[in-house]
């Protein structure tokens, strides 16, 4: 408890230093070229539309392309933030001074007043409200957005967020949104203190903005936990996780700097050195792309993770025949295999559905589609391709073996979404893995965990019990592969240093620091 | 003393005004008249500057100021037709811009800007209002202290009573005439009122289409009109501007007006 609060306050500070740094640049170029293009007409429309461009590039979606160029950590997110803040600035700065009124500004000028006086005492006076509103937007959507910085290393309260819907855990959840959502409202209600303030009291407040700013900026770089040689980048979800991070502290006793990063991007920043271990899945495809190895797990921290699908048992019951139907797919797809589909969707881009029928047609499967009488099946999934290779071979199967249509509801955020959706009887199947049902949905308590251990088969009997008892759901036969949870590092690297375990990093690491 | 010398300015095909040179002496009330379009308010702008002249030479006191103009106008009062208050600043504040440019002290200020309010019939509680709070003829009253406030040589007037209505502009218009700040400046005042400019014109500048018809004293125009459009200007108030004209001190005037009304009704 107390280490989460720590994290708390830790992930606080560098949220609000993240939105201040971001913002601080964004007033440092926004304001003078506002002002720029308030005086030369000719520029307004080509800055404005840039910037309005930017602000319509999803968050996600810029920040992937601050990756190629920056990079992940700190660098990007900031880039990216600062994009997002440009637009209100620039806009509101020219729109403020825009409204001036030109009498009071000839005024101005038939008085004696210089072009610097003109545009201190008389412009960005009369306009300051407007520009303060453009600050106040800004600020806003910096919070917002800021929440999307944990997905490339670089902290923030998204870390909770995204920890808390990965692992279906809603208290995490909150403790990541409220604080983000009472961040972005006093920031706010203070903002407009001051945009409300008279004029003359406004002059002695102004000269503290930029100090306040740039001292919120700071908290970002507050030094947080220890510093190694090693790097790690780890999920938000495995952050979390007893079977993760938790995990490799307390029974490894692993103390390696940590960073929280998406899965996306992860596995690249490792093959490009911008990272040296990272938790990743083990058929996961990139390991093959980027010449990454498995660390071997040696004290067994890690549960097994079996693929099966799991379904309402009153649609198994409705149409007799789906079940042998999904059960065709038992036990026909190893480690190996899995991985090698994944590689194909993942590094040489096939299409799923290319991908899984292929497979399909390799294995005496495939039929084509019989003529659908009656009955729909909605088989959902999470976003990332193994789970949607999944989705399309259940998709095949179905409509080949079976009168009854499919819908697929892919990319259903992570196990906490899709799990509820099953729940909910917005979908009817999905896949999952035996290990992250036991973890993270039905967290039992740690002895029942550790005597379940290592064994494949007892973790899935347990599950499979469980889900039956408490949700009437039915989980079919083992796919066959084991995605489970390992540490990874570039094969040069392991090699160099010869590492092989966990433990083997983990006294590297306490070598390294005496 | 302000000298004007062949000025023209043009706007892309337009010509705003057309070679004109004129001269104003010290302490003297020179009007420009005309019909809105004819260039007066142009041709007032390029005397502090406002708008830069295409051609021709503008002296003030003998000095061209091209480099500085701020320096220039800081020695002009320039009044408006709508004001020009600062929104943000106080009744006080904005009579004190350009005593505060030129690093006026303190108390400086605060007497000069006393005494102002005293002389233009403004109660002082005012000092500390926001120019919305006032009415139209107490905003042209204190646009009129802000442009005295540093006591400028020479002051420049567009349509000063232009936006007030009628009782209004009598009573600003009276004040502004009974002002001894006003005896020793030397000013030049825009109108299209040619009763404003019988009234407080020592002599009128009267223009039309960019160019100065005829300049003279009052009198000279109403009576010596150097060509046709001179006398249409007035034909339609001729009357009470004749009589506006004739003081009882001036027989020469009227033996003039009486010969000019005798003539008429032949």
């Amino acid at each position: 408890m107390r280490q989460q609060s720590d994290k708390l306050l830790q992930q606080t500070l560098q949220h609000i230093g993240l939105t201040f740094i971001s913002l601080l640049i964004a007033l440092v170029i926004g304001l003078p070229l506002g002002i720029y293009i308030a005086r030369h007409k000719r520029a307004a429309g080509p800055v404005l539309g840039f910037a309005g461009v930017m602000q319509t590039i999803p968050s996600i979606a810029l920040l992937g392309f601050m990756i190629p160029l920056l990079g992940i950590g700190p660098l990007p997110a900031i880039a990216a933030l600062f994009l997002y803040a440009l637009l209100p600035i620039i806009r509101n700065t020219y729109t403020g001074i825009e409204g001036v009124d030109p009498l009071v500004k000839e005024a101005a000028v038939a008085m004696g007043m210089t072009r610097m006086q003109i545009l201190l005492k008389v412009e960005l006076a009369l306009a300051f409200p407007v520009i303060m509103a453009g600050i106040r937007t800004a600020t806003v959507i910096n919070v917002g957005v800021g929440t999307l910085a944990a997905y490339i290393a670089a902290g923030g309260l998204g870390e909770f967020i995204f920890g808390g819907i990965a692992l279906n855990n809603t208290e995490m959840i909150l403790a990541g949104a409220i604080p983000a959502a009472l961040l972005a409202i006093l920031l706010d209600f203070l903002l407009s203190l001051v945009q409300k303030m008279d004029r003359r009291r406004r002059l002695s407040t102004l000269w503290a903005m930029p100090v306040l700013f740039l001292l919120l900026s700071s908290f970002y770089v507050l030094p947080f936990g220890y510093s190694t040689r090693l790097l790690a980048g780890f999920t938000p979800e495995f952050m979390g996780r007893s079977d993760g991070d938790i995990g490799l502290r307390a029974v490894y006793g692993l103390r390696i700097k940590t960073v929280v990063i998406s899965d996306a991007v992860m596995y690249k920043a490792a093959y490009e050195k911008k990272l040296d271990v990272i938790s990743g899945y083990s058929t996961d495809g990139r390991l093959k792309t980027y010449g990454l190895v498995v660390l071997d797990d040696d004290k067994k921290i890690f549960p097994p993770y079996y693929a099966a699908p799991v379904i309402r048992t009153e649609v198994l019951e409705r149409y007799k025949e789906l079940g042998p139907v999904l059960n065709k797919l038992a036990g026909r797809i190893n480690d190996s295999v899995m991985t090698e589909l994944n590689y194909r969707v993942e590094h040489l881009n096939q299409a799923p559905e290319k991908c899984a029928r292929d497979f399909l047609m390799e294995q005496g499967l495939y039929r084509e589609p019989a003529p659908a009488t009656s009955g729909v099946i909605r088989i959902g999934s999470k976003i990332f391709p193994e789970q949607y290779i999944l989705t399309d071979m259940y998709a095949m199967l179905i409509r080949g073996y079976t009168g009854l249509q499919v819908e697929t509801k892919t990319g259903l955020g992570g196990t906490k979404i899709c799990f509820e959706a099953l729940k909910d009887d917005r979908i009817d199947m999905y896949p999952e893995y035996t290990g992250t049902a036991l973890l993270a949905i039905l967290q039992p308590p740690a002895d029942i965990v550790s005597r379940l251990g290592e064994d494949r088969d007892s973790v899935y009997n347990y599950v499979k019990k469980r889900f039956d008892e408490k949700y009437h759901l039915t989980w079919l036969d083992p796919i066959g592969f084991n995605n489970a949870y390992a540490l990874m590092m570039r094969k040069s690297q392991a090699q160099q240093l010869g590492i092989h375990t966990i433990s083997d990093l983990t006294n590297f690491l306490k070598k390294d620091k005496l | 003393m302000i000298k004007v010398e062949n000025i023209t300015k043009t706007f892309g095909e337009l010509t705003a005004v057309d070679r004109v040179s004129f001269t104003v002496q010290e302490s003297e009330n020179l009007v420009l008249l005309g019909r809105s379009g004819c260039g007066k308010t142009t041709l007032l702008k390029m005397i502090n500057r406002l708008i830069e002249p295409s051609s021709g030479e503008i002296y003030i006191d003998g000095n061209i100021y091209n480099r500085r103009p701020e320096e220039l106008r800081k020695k002009i009062g320039y009044v408006f037709q709508n004001t020009g208050l600062f929104p943000h600043y106080t009744i006080a504040e904005n009579i004190a811009i350009v005593p505060r440019l030129l690093g006026w002290g303190r108390q400086r200020i605060q007497q000069r800007t006393a005494l102002l309010m005293e002389k233009l019939h403004l109660p002082a509680e005012y000092l500390s209002y926001y120019p919305q709070q006032l009415s139209g003829g107490q905003q042209q009253r204190v646009g009129l202290a802000r442009a005295l406030a540093a006591d400028p040589p020479v002051l420049l007037m567009d349509e000063p009573f232009g936006a007030l209505d009628p009782i209004t502009r009598a009573s600003v218009k009276k004040d502004f005439k009974q002002l001894d700040e006003l005896k020793n400046k030397t000013i030049v005042l825009v109108t299209h009122d040619v009763q404003e400019a019988f009234e407080l014109g020592q002599r009128i500048c009267l223009m039309d289409k960019g160019r100065i018809i005829q300049s003279g004293r009052p009198e000279d125009l109403l009576f010596r009109p150097s060509d046709n459009y001179v006398r249409d200007f007035f034909e339609d108030q001729r009357f009470q501007l004749e009589a506006s004209v004739i003081g009882p001190r001036d027989y020469d005037t009227l033996i003039r007006a009486f010969d000019h009304f005798k003539n008429k009704g032949k």
